[in-house]
């Protein structure tokens, strides 16, 4: 884990996010979120549950509206692109909740993953997610819907890494999993941030979140107040009180 | 008594099958949209009047209908780019209120552009009916039946066997998750509404030959189709045929044993039953459980 430090900071981050805002209808649910993520990095941005991570998260892949601010990815605006071409860029995201297609296969759930991609690299993509959760092929022809909390988990997981993603977005993976299918989940996120995936994950179980990460940010009632290395913010005394019950 | 059963019964079932078609069309723009289309029976009315239009024009009749197929498609696009996709942000009753209206315009239109007056098909296989154990049998409501199966099996195909018509199943599912793989729900919406409107056409040029057709012969033949997705379940394609030969049949039965009057008053007492003891449709889908 030590080399992924070596991150090639260039210039131009993979994904900045510029004092953005957004609500729904009277309710502000961004006031000022700024996050930086540069190639290779995984980021790890914890806050409480309604601090608004989830709507930074719909509203970095174009699915929720913004208000105010920017989004830039590679240095490119995108904050007026659609939700299907932002995916076609490399942003990808595992949604809260997983969302597997419930009613449909676990093959098709996979191959809708690269609906965005030709249909040759659906096939290699295909074979890697197989490779890389051997259980999702011994599956493949049951429904998603009759899958386990930590099946579907890596289906999500899979499906995403079906659109070859350059950046991929996590929101809450650990969000009604038991304690040791956390620590799966996180040692596959880890093994895919040591491949060289740039991440960017969203958590209010801010212990393991900030433990695997390089940065980390804190949100807080819609606002980035905090951010530093995840070690930094372990330790930091703010933190500790808020999130970890320190 | 088994004759004229049998005479009742084939008669259902023509219509049952003309109103599971145009169910069909119900099923697939709710499915992507959550938008009941009550311009459904002008897709089915455009279908029929711009065949005979067409065919009065001088276009032999196979190539009349596909143009009047494709038109109506196009209508159906038309409406879903600038009625629906102009009104986003809108609420689904807005939406809903939008196509009541489209089909109020495109019913002036057509009395406009053709004219008020009723008017038949020929049959596409001639008039002399098959006698089946007494019971008389037109070759129209054998080629109404073959298309319905063929309807049926091809969009199975096209749902199972493609691409965008496995996007446009995880739309119906989850249209969130569908934007969050990569699926452009406004072009699956779009491609509900141009199917739609091409399977209420077809089944406007099928029917025209049995029912004759007019301006405004959508409204009835709509509301049927509505009541046949309702009977089967709002979103599902199979309830949609099935609710549409229970209405269909129940109908004819009414007509045939009690009194032709309260013919149309039938789907609408299903409904209400159906509405109010089994909400979901016979068929209601069962919800897969997310964990």
């Amino acid at each position: 884990m030590k080399d992924r430090q070596r991150t090639e900071t260039s210039a131009v981050p993979m994904l900045e996010v510029r004092e953005l805002q957004s609500r729904y209808g009277r309710i502000r649910a961004l006031k000022k979120v700024s996050v930086t993520v540069h190639g290779g990095e995984l980021v790890a941005l914890v806050g409480a549950n309604g601090a608004g991570k989830t709507t930074l998260m719909r509203a970095i892949s174009g699915v929720q509206p913004i208000t105010g601010g920017r989004i830039l990815f590679e240095g490119k605006d995108i904050s007026r692109m659609n939700a299907a071409a932002r995916v076609r860029l490399g942003i990808v995201q595992v949604p809260e909740g997983r969302r597997v297609f419930g009613a449909m296969t676990v093959e098709d759930n996979l191959r809708l993953g690269a609906i965005s991609r030709s249909k040759n690299e659906e096939e290699e993509g295909l074979e890697r997610a197989y490779d890389l959760f051997p259980r999702l092929k011994d599956r493949r022809r049951q429904l998603a819907g009759t899958l386990s909390g930590g099946e579907q988990q890596m289906l999500a997981i899979g499906r995403a890494l079906m659109a070859k993603p350059r950046l991929l977005l996590m929101d809450e993976p650990s969000m009604g999993l038991s304690p040791l299918l956390v620590d799966q989940t996180f040692e596959i996120i880890q093994k895919l941030a040591a491949e060289g995936m740039t991440i960017f994950l969203v958590e209010q179980n801010a212990y393991v979140a900030l433990s695997i990460a390089t940065r980390g940010y804190v949100l807080e009632g819609g606002v980035t107040t905090l951010d530093g290395s995840g070690e930094a913010l372990l330790h930091d005394p703010r933190v500790k009180e808020a999130y970890l019950g320190v | 008594m088994l004759a004229e059963f049998l005479q009742f019964l084939f008669s259902g079932l023509t219509v049952g099958a003309i109103y599971g078609l145009i169910g069909l069309g119900f099923a697939v723009i709710y499915n992507a949209s959550h938008v009941i289309n009550f311009a459904q029976g002008e897709f089915v009315m455009i279908g029929g009047m711009a065949t005979v239009f067409l065919m009065k024009a001088g276009v032999p009749m196979p190539l009349a209908i596909l143009i009047a197929i494709a038109g109506a498609a196009a209508v159906g696009w038309v409406l879903a780019r600038f009625g629906i996709e102009t009104a986003r942000g809108s609420t689904v009753v807005g939406l809903i209120i939008i196509t009541i209206g489209a089909s109020i315009l495109l019913r002036g239109l057509a009395q406009v552009i053709w004219d008020r007056n009723f008017h038949a098909l020929p049959a596409f296989a001639g008039d002399t009916p098959i006698q089946i154990l007494g019971a008389a049998l037109l070759p129209q409501s054998l080629i109404i039946g073959t298309a319905l199966v063929l309807t049926m099996l091809g969009l199975r195909l096209f749902f199972e066997h493609t691409r965008i018509g496995k996007a446009m199943q995880a739309t119906a599912i989850d249209p969130l998750a569908a934007q969050l793989v990569g699926i452009d729900t406004r072009r699956i919406v779009r491609l509900s509404f141009v199917l739609s409107a091409a399977l209420g056409a077809m089944a406007g040029v099928l029917v025209a030959p049995i029912t004759m057709t007019y301006a405004n012969v959508g409204v009835m033949l709509g509301l049927k189709g509505f009541a046949a997705t309702i009977v089967g379940g709002l979103g599902n394609p199979l309830g949609a045929i099935a609710g549409g030969l229970i209405v269909g049949i129940a109908e004819a039965m009414t007509a045939g044993y009690l009194t032709s009057a309260y013919k149309d008053a039938v789907a609408f007492i299903i409904i209400l039953f159906v509405l109010l003891f089994m909400p979901n449709g016979l068929f209601g889908r069962a919800e897969v459980t997310k964990v």
